[in-house]
Protein backbone atom coordinates (compact mmCIF):
# COMPACT_ATOMS: atom_id res chain seq x y z
CA UNK A 1 0.00 0.00 0.00
CA UNK A 2 1.37 3.40 -0.96
CA UNK A 3 1.71 6.26 1.49
CA UNK A 4 -0.46 9.19 0.45
CA UNK A 5 1.41 11.87 -1.51
CA UNK A 6 1.05 14.93 0.67
CA UNK A 7 0.20 18.33 -0.70
CA UNK A 8 1.42 20.49 2.21
CA UNK A 9 -0.90 23.33 1.27
CA UNK A 10 -4.06 21.28 0.81
CA UNK A 11 -6.52 20.61 3.63
CA UNK A 12 -5.60 17.83 6.02
CA UNK A 13 -9.26 17.00 6.52
CA UNK A 14 -12.11 17.99 4.23
CA UNK A 15 -15.67 17.19 5.20
CA UNK A 16 -18.53 17.92 2.87
CA UNK A 17 -22.27 17.70 3.60
CA UNK A 18 -21.71 14.97 6.18
CA UNK A 19 -24.88 13.48 7.55
CA UNK A 20 -25.68 10.62 9.92
CA UNK A 21 -29.18 9.63 10.85
CA UNK A 22 -30.63 6.71 12.78
CA UNK A 23 -34.15 6.37 11.43
CA UNK A 24 -35.82 9.73 12.07
CA UNK A 25 -33.13 10.83 14.51
CA UNK A 26 -30.54 13.02 12.80
CA UNK A 27 -27.27 12.95 14.78
CA UNK A 28 -25.18 14.93 12.29
CA UNK A 29 -26.97 17.16 9.82
CA UNK A 30 -25.11 18.04 6.61
CA UNK A 31 -22.01 19.59 8.14
CA UNK A 32 -19.05 20.81 6.09
CA UNK A 33 -15.70 21.97 7.38
CA UNK A 34 -11.99 21.49 6.91
CA UNK A 35 -8.81 21.34 8.96
CA UNK A 36 -5.80 22.98 7.36
CA UNK A 37 -2.10 22.19 7.78
CA UNK A 38 -0.62 23.42 11.07
CA UNK A 39 -4.11 24.20 12.29
CA UNK A 40 -5.79 23.15 15.53
CA UNK A 41 -9.54 23.24 15.14
CA UNK A 42 -11.78 22.94 18.18
CA UNK A 43 -15.04 21.04 17.80
CA UNK A 44 -17.26 22.35 20.59
CA UNK A 45 -20.78 21.65 21.65
CA UNK A 46 -22.99 20.34 24.43
CA UNK A 47 -23.31 16.64 25.18
CA UNK A 48 -25.22 14.92 22.38
CA UNK A 49 -24.39 17.64 19.86
CA UNK A 50 -22.83 15.15 17.44
CA UNK A 51 -19.10 15.64 18.15
CA UNK A 52 -18.27 12.00 18.89
CA UNK A 53 -20.50 10.85 16.02
CA UNK A 54 -18.51 13.13 13.71
CA UNK A 55 -15.20 11.82 15.05
CA UNK A 56 -16.38 8.21 14.73
CA UNK A 57 -17.20 8.83 11.06
CA UNK A 58 -13.78 10.41 10.45
CA UNK A 59 -12.16 7.36 12.08
CA UNK A 60 -14.05 5.01 9.78
CA UNK A 61 -15.90 3.18 12.56
CA UNK A 62 -19.25 4.69 11.60
CA UNK A 63 -20.56 4.91 8.06
CA UNK A 64 -22.08 8.29 7.15
CA UNK A 65 -25.62 8.34 5.79
CA UNK A 66 -24.39 10.79 3.16
CA UNK A 67 -21.56 13.21 2.48
CA UNK A 68 -17.85 12.74 2.08
CA UNK A 69 -14.69 12.67 4.21
CA UNK A 70 -11.26 13.19 2.67
CA UNK A 71 -8.03 12.91 4.62
CA UNK A 72 -5.16 14.41 2.66
CA UNK A 73 -7.20 14.11 -0.52
CA UNK A 74 -7.84 10.39 0.10
CA UNK A 75 -11.54 9.54 0.16
CA UNK A 76 -12.17 7.59 3.35
CA UNK A 77 -15.09 5.62 1.92
CA UNK A 78 -13.06 4.49 -1.09
CA UNK A 79 -9.61 3.92 0.46
CA UNK A 80 -10.17 3.41 4.16
CA UNK A 81 -6.80 1.86 5.03
CA UNK A 82 -4.85 4.43 3.03
CA UNK A 83 -6.70 7.34 4.61
CA UNK A 84 -6.30 5.99 8.14
CA UNK A 85 -2.57 5.32 7.67
CA UNK A 86 -1.98 9.05 8.12
CA UNK A 87 -4.58 9.50 10.89
CA UNK A 88 -4.56 8.72 14.59
CA UNK A 89 -6.61 9.56 17.65
CA UNK A 90 -6.81 9.63 21.42
CA UNK A 91 -10.08 9.60 23.32
CA UNK A 92 -11.02 9.18 26.96
CA UNK A 93 -13.41 6.38 26.00
CA UNK A 94 -10.77 4.36 24.11
CA UNK A 95 -8.02 3.37 26.56
CA UNK A 96 -5.38 0.94 25.37
CA UNK A 97 -5.67 -2.68 26.58
CA UNK A 98 -4.92 -2.77 30.29
CA UNK A 99 -3.43 -6.26 30.13
CA UNK A 100 -0.46 -5.18 27.99
CA UNK A 101 2.46 -3.02 29.10
CA UNK A 102 2.98 0.43 27.63
CA UNK A 103 5.89 -0.79 25.49
CA UNK A 104 3.87 -3.78 24.25
CA UNK A 105 0.87 -1.63 23.36
CA UNK A 106 3.02 0.87 21.51
CA UNK A 107 4.80 -1.92 19.61
CA UNK A 108 1.53 -3.59 18.54
CA UNK A 109 -0.01 -0.33 17.35
CA UNK A 110 3.29 0.77 15.80
CA UNK A 111 3.19 -2.39 13.70
CA UNK A 112 -0.42 -1.77 12.72
CA UNK A 113 0.46 1.78 11.62
CA UNK A 114 3.66 0.52 9.92
CA UNK A 115 5.85 2.99 11.84
CA UNK A 116 9.43 2.96 10.51
CA UNK A 117 12.27 2.47 13.03
CA UNK A 118 9.66 1.55 15.61
CA UNK A 119 11.94 0.85 18.58
CA UNK A 120 13.46 4.32 18.43
CA UNK A 121 10.06 5.92 17.93
CA UNK A 122 8.74 4.16 21.03
CA UNK A 123 11.73 5.35 23.09
CA UNK A 124 11.25 8.92 21.89
CA UNK A 125 7.56 8.89 22.79
CA UNK A 126 8.20 7.35 26.20
CA UNK A 127 10.55 10.26 26.91
CA UNK A 128 8.25 12.88 25.40
CA UNK A 129 5.28 11.82 27.53
CA UNK A 130 7.34 11.10 30.65
CA UNK A 131 6.52 7.38 30.57
CA UNK A 132 10.00 5.85 30.63
CA UNK A 133 9.66 4.52 34.18
CA UNK A 134 6.34 2.87 33.28
CA UNK A 135 7.65 1.21 30.11
CA UNK A 136 7.05 -2.33 31.41
CA UNK A 137 4.00 -1.50 33.51
CA UNK A 138 0.63 -2.84 32.43
CA UNK A 139 -1.64 -0.03 31.29
CA UNK A 140 -4.46 -1.25 33.50
CA UNK A 141 -2.62 -0.32 36.70
CA UNK A 142 -1.72 3.21 35.60
CA UNK A 143 -3.56 6.25 36.93
CA UNK A 144 -6.11 7.80 34.59
CA UNK A 145 -3.69 10.64 33.83
CA UNK A 146 -0.91 8.21 32.95
CA UNK A 147 -3.29 6.22 30.77
CA UNK A 148 -4.19 9.40 28.94
CA UNK A 149 -0.52 10.06 28.27
CA UNK A 150 -0.14 6.52 26.91
CA UNK A 151 -3.10 7.10 24.58
CA UNK A 152 -1.49 10.32 23.39
CA UNK A 153 1.82 8.52 22.81
CA UNK A 154 -0.04 5.93 20.73
CA UNK A 155 -1.81 8.75 18.85
CA UNK A 156 1.56 10.28 17.94
CA UNK A 157 3.20 6.96 16.92
CA UNK A 158 2.77 7.36 13.17
CA UNK A 159 3.34 11.15 13.13
CA UNK A 160 -0.22 11.52 11.81
CA UNK A 161 -1.25 14.11 9.30
CA UNK A 162 -4.63 14.26 11.02
CA UNK A 163 -4.73 13.96 14.79
CA UNK A 164 -8.15 13.58 16.41
CA UNK A 165 -8.31 14.32 20.11
CA UNK A 166 -11.55 13.79 22.02
CA UNK A 167 -11.15 15.55 25.39
CA UNK A 168 -7.47 14.61 25.61
CA UNK A 169 -6.78 16.45 28.87
CA UNK A 170 -10.00 15.56 30.69
CA UNK A 171 -8.30 13.45 33.35
CA UNK A 172 -4.99 15.27 33.65
CA UNK A 173 -3.79 17.54 36.44
CA UNK A 174 -3.28 21.18 35.40
CA UNK A 175 0.52 20.90 35.12
CA UNK A 176 0.41 17.77 32.96
CA UNK A 177 -2.44 19.19 30.90
CA UNK A 178 -0.31 22.24 30.15
CA UNK A 179 2.61 20.03 29.05
CA UNK A 180 0.29 18.04 26.82
CA UNK A 181 -1.12 21.20 25.25
CA UNK A 182 2.43 22.34 24.57
CA UNK A 183 3.29 18.98 22.95
CA UNK A 184 0.24 19.12 20.73
CA UNK A 185 0.90 22.72 19.73
CA UNK A 186 4.46 21.74 18.82
CA UNK A 187 3.10 18.81 16.80
CA UNK A 188 0.77 21.12 14.88
CA UNK A 189 3.36 23.80 14.17
CA UNK A 190 6.36 21.61 13.41
CA UNK A 191 5.07 19.37 10.62
CA UNK A 192 2.35 19.57 8.00
CA UNK A 193 -0.38 17.95 10.08
CA UNK A 194 -3.54 19.34 11.63
CA UNK A 195 -5.54 18.62 14.75
CA UNK A 196 -9.26 18.30 15.42
CA UNK A 197 -9.79 18.78 19.15
CA UNK A 198 -12.90 18.43 21.29
CA UNK A 199 -12.97 19.76 24.81
CA UNK A 200 -15.36 21.18 27.36
CA UNK A 201 -12.60 23.28 28.87
CA UNK A 202 -13.08 26.65 27.20
CA UNK A 203 -9.90 28.09 28.69
CA UNK A 204 -7.96 25.29 27.05
CA UNK A 205 -9.76 25.72 23.74
CA UNK A 206 -8.98 29.44 23.71
CA UNK A 207 -5.34 28.72 24.50
CA UNK A 208 -4.80 25.99 21.95
CA UNK A 209 -7.19 26.29 19.01
CA UNK A 210 -6.72 28.48 15.96
CA UNK A 211 -10.36 28.11 15.01
CA UNK A 212 -13.49 26.70 16.65
CA UNK A 213 -16.70 25.15 15.35
CA UNK A 214 -19.79 25.18 17.55
CA UNK A 215 -21.93 22.13 17.00
CA UNK A 216 -25.48 21.79 18.35
CA UNK A 217 -28.20 19.34 17.36
CA UNK A 218 -25.91 17.96 14.68
CA UNK A 219 -25.35 21.28 12.92
CA UNK A 220 -22.48 23.77 12.88
CA UNK A 221 -23.95 26.97 14.28
CA UNK A 222 -20.84 29.12 14.62
CA UNK A 223 -17.30 29.11 13.34
CA UNK A 224 -14.43 31.47 13.97
CA UNK A 225 -11.43 32.59 15.98
CA UNK A 226 -11.91 31.59 19.63
CA UNK A 227 -10.41 34.92 20.74
CA UNK A 228 -12.82 37.14 18.82
CA UNK A 229 -15.91 34.95 18.40
CA UNK A 230 -17.44 35.70 21.85
CA UNK A 231 -17.35 39.48 21.30
CA UNK A 232 -18.77 39.09 17.80
CA UNK A 233 -21.82 37.50 19.41
CA UNK A 234 -22.09 39.87 22.37
CA UNK A 235 -20.59 37.49 24.94
CA UNK A 236 -17.79 38.12 27.37
CA UNK A 237 -15.91 34.91 26.82
CA UNK A 238 -16.00 31.53 25.11
CA UNK A 239 -17.67 29.81 28.06
CA UNK A 240 -20.62 32.20 27.97
CA UNK A 241 -20.92 31.71 24.25
CA UNK A 242 -20.84 27.93 24.77
CA UNK A 243 -23.66 28.15 27.33
CA UNK A 244 -25.71 30.31 25.00
CA UNK A 245 -25.24 27.84 22.16
CA UNK A 246 -26.11 24.92 24.40
CA UNK A 247 -29.27 26.52 25.82
CA UNK A 248 -30.60 28.54 22.92
CA UNK A 249 -29.05 27.20 19.72
CA UNK A 250 -31.81 28.60 17.48
CA UNK A 251 -31.34 32.10 18.87
CA UNK A 252 -27.58 31.99 18.39
CA UNK A 253 -28.02 30.65 14.86
CA UNK A 254 -30.42 33.50 14.04
CA UNK A 255 -27.82 36.05 15.20
CA UNK B 1 -2.72 -6.75 2.55
CA UNK B 2 0.23 -5.84 4.80
CA UNK B 3 1.99 -8.66 6.62
CA UNK B 4 3.09 -6.25 9.36
CA UNK B 5 -0.51 -5.65 10.42
CA UNK B 6 -1.26 -9.37 10.47
CA UNK B 7 1.91 -9.86 12.52
CA UNK B 8 0.76 -7.15 14.95
CA UNK B 9 -2.30 -9.22 15.92
CA UNK B 10 -0.11 -12.31 16.36
CA UNK B 11 2.46 -10.39 18.43
CA UNK B 12 -0.33 -8.98 20.60
CA UNK B 13 -1.52 -12.54 21.25
CA UNK B 14 2.05 -13.64 22.02
CA UNK B 15 2.44 -10.82 24.56
CA UNK B 16 -0.81 -11.87 26.24
CA UNK B 17 -0.02 -15.58 26.34
CA UNK B 18 3.57 -15.46 27.56
CA UNK B 19 3.72 -15.53 31.30
CA UNK B 20 -0.07 -15.94 31.63
CA UNK B 21 -0.87 -19.33 33.15
CA UNK B 22 -4.59 -18.75 32.66
CA UNK B 23 -3.99 -18.52 28.91
CA UNK B 24 -1.26 -21.18 28.54
CA UNK B 25 -2.85 -24.00 30.59
CA UNK B 26 -6.18 -24.17 28.68
CA UNK B 27 -4.22 -24.70 25.46
CA UNK B 28 -3.31 -28.23 26.49
CA UNK B 29 -4.69 -29.16 29.94
CA UNK B 30 -8.27 -29.91 28.83
CA UNK B 31 -7.22 -31.75 25.69
CA UNK B 32 -4.70 -33.79 27.69
CA UNK B 33 -7.43 -34.68 30.22
CA UNK B 34 -9.73 -35.63 27.34
CA UNK B 35 -7.09 -37.92 25.87
CA UNK B 36 -6.42 -39.55 29.25
CA UNK B 37 -10.14 -40.08 29.88
CA UNK B 38 -10.82 -41.56 26.43
CA UNK B 39 -7.57 -43.49 26.54
CA UNK B 40 -8.82 -45.45 29.55
CA UNK B 41 -12.30 -45.83 28.06
CA UNK B 42 -10.80 -47.38 24.90
CA UNK B 43 -8.62 -49.69 26.99
CA UNK B 44 -11.64 -50.78 29.01
CA UNK B 45 -13.77 -51.35 25.89
CA UNK B 46 -11.00 -53.33 24.24
CA UNK B 47 -10.67 -55.56 27.33
CA UNK B 48 -14.44 -55.92 27.70
CA UNK B 49 -15.29 -56.90 24.16
CA UNK B 50 -12.14 -58.74 23.12
CA UNK B 51 -13.46 -58.49 19.58
CA UNK B 52 -10.17 -57.48 18.04
CA UNK B 53 -11.65 -54.16 16.96
CA UNK B 54 -9.00 -51.42 16.99
CA UNK B 55 -10.48 -49.14 19.64
CA UNK B 56 -7.41 -46.99 20.09
CA UNK B 57 -7.14 -45.59 16.55
CA UNK B 58 -10.92 -45.59 16.07
CA UNK B 59 -12.01 -43.91 19.32
CA UNK B 60 -8.94 -42.24 20.75
CA UNK B 61 -7.86 -41.07 17.31
CA UNK B 62 -11.34 -39.63 16.75
CA UNK B 63 -11.22 -37.79 20.08
CA UNK B 64 -7.82 -36.38 19.21
CA UNK B 65 -8.90 -35.20 15.77
CA UNK B 66 -12.11 -33.66 17.12
CA UNK B 67 -10.23 -31.90 19.92
CA UNK B 68 -7.85 -30.53 17.28
CA UNK B 69 -10.76 -28.96 15.40
CA UNK B 70 -12.11 -27.54 18.66
CA UNK B 71 -8.71 -26.05 19.55
CA UNK B 72 -8.41 -24.43 16.12
CA UNK B 73 -11.85 -22.85 16.49
CA UNK B 74 -11.09 -21.65 20.00
CA UNK B 75 -7.72 -20.30 18.86
CA UNK B 76 -9.53 -17.89 16.55
CA UNK B 77 -12.28 -16.95 18.98
CA UNK B 78 -9.95 -16.54 21.97
CA UNK B 79 -7.74 -14.10 20.04
CA UNK B 80 -10.88 -12.16 19.10
CA UNK B 81 -12.25 -12.23 22.66
CA UNK B 82 -9.06 -10.53 23.86
CA UNK B 83 -10.23 -7.44 21.98
CA UNK B 84 -13.75 -7.86 23.37
CA UNK B 85 -12.58 -8.22 26.96
CA UNK B 86 -10.13 -5.31 26.80
CA UNK B 87 -12.64 -3.09 24.93
CA UNK B 88 -10.11 -2.57 22.20
CA UNK B 89 -12.39 -2.49 19.15
CA UNK B 90 -12.22 1.25 18.68
CA UNK B 91 -8.41 1.33 18.75
CA UNK B 92 -8.15 -1.60 16.34
CA UNK B 93 -10.87 -0.77 13.85
CA UNK B 94 -10.09 2.97 13.77
CA UNK B 95 -6.62 2.02 12.55
CA UNK B 96 -5.56 1.17 8.98
CA UNK B 97 -5.94 -2.56 9.60
CA UNK B 98 -8.40 -4.15 7.19
CA UNK B 99 -10.85 -6.95 8.01
CA UNK B 100 -8.85 -9.56 6.00
CA UNK B 101 -5.67 -8.51 7.85
CA UNK B 102 -7.40 -8.73 11.21
CA UNK B 103 -8.89 -12.15 10.44
CA UNK B 104 -5.50 -13.26 9.08
CA UNK B 105 -3.94 -12.35 12.42
CA UNK B 106 -6.58 -14.34 14.31
CA UNK B 107 -6.02 -17.38 12.06
CA UNK B 108 -2.23 -17.34 12.46
CA UNK B 109 -2.61 -16.95 16.23
CA UNK B 110 -4.85 -20.01 16.13
CA UNK B 111 -2.30 -22.00 14.10
CA UNK B 112 0.31 -21.34 16.80
CA UNK B 113 -1.91 -22.22 19.76
CA UNK B 114 -3.64 -25.23 18.18
CA UNK B 115 -0.30 -26.69 17.04
CA UNK B 116 0.82 -26.68 20.65
CA UNK B 117 -2.39 -28.44 21.70
CA UNK B 118 -2.05 -31.01 18.92
CA UNK B 119 1.54 -31.71 19.92
CA UNK B 120 0.60 -32.30 23.55
CA UNK B 121 -2.35 -34.54 22.58
CA UNK B 122 -0.15 -36.61 20.29
CA UNK B 123 2.46 -36.95 22.99
CA UNK B 124 -0.01 -38.17 25.63
CA UNK B 125 -1.93 -40.45 23.23
CA UNK B 126 1.26 -42.00 21.87
CA UNK B 127 3.20 -42.43 25.08
CA UNK B 128 0.35 -43.42 27.40
CA UNK B 129 -2.00 -45.36 25.11
CA UNK B 130 0.07 -46.42 22.12
CA UNK B 131 -1.85 -44.43 19.52
CA UNK B 132 0.19 -44.09 16.36
CA UNK B 133 -0.95 -41.54 13.87
CA UNK B 134 1.13 -43.36 11.31
CA UNK B 135 -1.65 -45.95 11.27
CA UNK B 136 -3.66 -43.47 9.22
CA UNK B 137 -0.83 -43.30 6.67
CA UNK B 138 -0.65 -40.43 4.20
CA UNK B 139 -4.31 -39.65 4.82
CA UNK B 140 -3.40 -37.93 8.08
CA UNK B 141 -2.39 -34.72 6.25
CA UNK B 142 -5.72 -34.23 4.41
CA UNK B 143 -7.61 -35.24 7.56
CA UNK B 144 -5.88 -32.55 9.59
CA UNK B 145 -6.21 -29.99 6.78
CA UNK B 146 -9.97 -30.46 6.46
CA UNK B 147 -10.43 -30.27 10.23
CA UNK B 148 -8.18 -27.21 10.42
CA UNK B 149 -10.12 -25.38 7.71
CA UNK B 150 -13.42 -26.28 9.35
CA UNK B 151 -12.12 -25.10 12.73
CA UNK B 152 -11.11 -21.76 11.17
CA UNK B 153 -14.54 -21.43 9.54
CA UNK B 154 -16.30 -22.13 12.85
CA UNK B 155 -13.98 -19.69 14.64
CA UNK B 156 -14.70 -16.86 12.20
CA UNK B 157 -18.42 -17.61 12.39
CA UNK B 158 -18.21 -17.49 16.19
CA UNK B 159 -16.44 -14.12 16.16
CA UNK B 160 -19.07 -12.73 13.80
CA UNK B 161 -21.84 -13.92 16.16
CA UNK B 162 -20.18 -12.20 19.13
CA UNK B 163 -19.50 -9.05 17.11
CA UNK B 164 -23.17 -8.89 16.15
CA UNK B 165 -24.79 -9.88 19.46
CA UNK B 166 -22.33 -8.49 22.01
CA UNK B 167 -19.89 -9.90 24.58
CA UNK B 168 -22.47 -12.06 26.36
CA UNK B 169 -22.99 -14.04 23.14
CA UNK B 170 -19.68 -15.82 23.64
CA UNK B 171 -21.72 -18.53 25.33
CA UNK B 172 -23.23 -19.29 21.93
CA UNK B 173 -19.74 -19.96 20.62
CA UNK B 174 -18.29 -22.43 23.12
CA UNK B 175 -20.84 -25.23 22.47
CA UNK B 176 -20.63 -25.08 18.66
CA UNK B 177 -18.35 -28.19 18.38
CA UNK B 178 -20.54 -30.12 20.82
CA UNK B 179 -23.63 -29.28 18.77
CA UNK B 180 -21.96 -30.44 15.55
CA UNK B 181 -20.35 -33.61 16.91
CA UNK B 182 -23.45 -35.87 16.73
CA UNK B 183 -23.89 -34.96 13.06
CA UNK B 184 -20.30 -35.58 11.92
CA UNK B 185 -20.08 -39.09 13.35
CA UNK B 186 -17.00 -38.65 15.52
CA UNK B 187 -17.56 -42.00 17.26
CA UNK B 188 -19.94 -43.90 15.00
CA UNK B 189 -20.57 -44.44 11.28
CA UNK B 190 -22.97 -42.02 9.62
CA UNK B 191 -25.16 -45.01 8.71
CA UNK B 192 -26.11 -45.11 12.41
CA UNK B 193 -27.89 -41.77 12.08
CA UNK B 194 -31.49 -41.25 10.99
CA UNK B 195 -31.97 -39.95 7.48
CA UNK B 196 -32.52 -36.28 8.38
CA UNK B 197 -29.32 -36.20 10.44
CA UNK B 198 -27.38 -37.89 7.66
CA UNK B 199 -28.58 -35.20 5.24
CA UNK B 200 -26.96 -32.60 7.49
CA UNK B 201 -23.83 -34.74 7.89
CA UNK B 202 -23.23 -34.68 4.15
CA UNK B 203 -22.68 -30.91 4.16
CA UNK B 204 -20.33 -30.97 7.15
CA UNK B 205 -16.67 -31.45 6.09
CA UNK B 206 -15.53 -33.35 9.25
CA UNK B 207 -18.02 -36.14 8.42
CA UNK B 208 -15.77 -37.15 5.53
CA UNK B 209 -12.72 -37.20 7.80
CA UNK B 210 -14.26 -39.50 10.41
CA UNK B 211 -15.78 -41.80 7.81
CA UNK B 212 -12.36 -41.98 6.14
CA UNK B 213 -10.62 -42.62 9.45
CA UNK B 214 -12.94 -45.54 10.22
CA UNK B 215 -12.44 -46.93 6.73
CA UNK B 216 -8.67 -46.99 7.26
CA UNK B 217 -9.01 -48.64 10.70
CA UNK B 218 -11.28 -51.26 9.16
CA UNK B 219 -8.65 -51.98 6.51
CA UNK B 220 -10.51 -50.32 3.64
CA UNK B 221 -9.09 -47.48 1.62
CA UNK B 222 -10.36 -43.91 1.55
CA UNK B 223 -12.05 -42.90 -1.68
CA UNK B 224 -10.10 -39.82 -2.84
CA UNK B 225 -13.19 -38.18 -4.36
CA UNK B 226 -14.93 -38.34 -0.98
CA UNK B 227 -12.00 -36.66 0.69
CA UNK B 228 -11.86 -34.06 -2.09
CA UNK B 229 -15.53 -33.34 -1.43
CA UNK B 230 -14.77 -32.81 2.25
CA UNK B 231 -11.94 -30.45 1.33
CA UNK B 232 -14.18 -28.54 -1.09
CA UNK B 233 -16.86 -28.18 1.57
CA UNK B 234 -14.26 -26.94 4.08
CA UNK B 235 -13.12 -24.25 1.61
CA UNK B 236 -16.75 -23.30 1.02
CA UNK B 237 -17.27 -23.09 4.79
CA UNK B 238 -14.33 -20.68 5.13
CA UNK B 239 -15.60 -18.47 2.33
CA UNK B 240 -19.10 -18.49 3.84
CA UNK B 241 -17.72 -17.63 7.30
CA UNK B 242 -15.66 -14.73 5.90
CA UNK B 243 -18.69 -13.44 4.01
CA UNK B 244 -20.76 -13.65 7.22
CA UNK B 245 -18.08 -11.72 9.16
CA UNK B 246 -17.96 -9.01 6.46
CA UNK B 247 -21.74 -8.64 6.53
CA UNK B 248 -21.76 -8.35 10.33
CA UNK B 249 -18.82 -5.92 10.28
CA UNK B 250 -20.56 -3.72 7.71
CA UNK B 251 -23.67 -3.75 9.91
CA UNK B 252 -21.57 -2.82 12.97
CA UNK B 253 -19.97 0.11 11.13
CA UNK B 254 -23.26 1.29 9.64
CA UNK B 255 -25.11 1.30 12.96
CA UNK B 256 -22.27 2.50 15.19
CA UNK B 257 -22.09 -0.81 17.06
CA UNK B 258 -18.26 -0.83 16.93
CA UNK B 259 -18.09 2.52 18.70
CA UNK B 260 -20.68 1.51 21.31
CA UNK B 261 -19.93 -2.18 21.59
CA UNK B 262 -20.37 -2.46 25.34
CA UNK B 263 -24.02 -1.50 24.86
CA UNK B 264 -24.44 -4.83 22.96
CA UNK B 265 -27.17 -3.32 20.81
CA UNK B 266 -27.73 0.00 19.10
CA UNK B 267 -31.50 -0.25 18.82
Amino acid sequence: MSIPVINPNGPVLAISQLCKSYGDNVAVDHISFHVGPNEIVGLLGPNGAGKTTTISMILGVLTPSSGSISIRDVDLSQQRSRALTCTNFAAVYAPLPGNLTIAENLRVFGMIYAVPDLSKRIEDLLKQFDLVRFRDTKCGVLSSGEQTRVCLAKAMLNRPQLLLLDEPTASLDPATARDIRTSIREFATSGTGGVLWTSHNMYEVQEVCNRVLFLARGRILLEGDPHTLPQEHGKENLEELFIAVARQPLKVEAN
Amino acid sequence: MRLGRIAAIVVRQYYLVRGSASRILPMFVWVAIDIVLWGFITKYLAALTGSGFHFVPALLGAVLLWDFLTRVMQGVTMAFFEDVWSRNFLNVFASPISVPEYLGGLVISSICTSSLGLGIMLLVATLAFGLSFFSYGVMLAPFLLILFLTGIALGITGTAIVLRLGPAAEWFVWPIPAVLSPFVGVFYPLSTLPYWMRAISHILPPSYVFEGMRAIVAGRGVIPVTLALGFGLAIAAILLACWFFFVVFRYAVRTGLIARYSAETVS
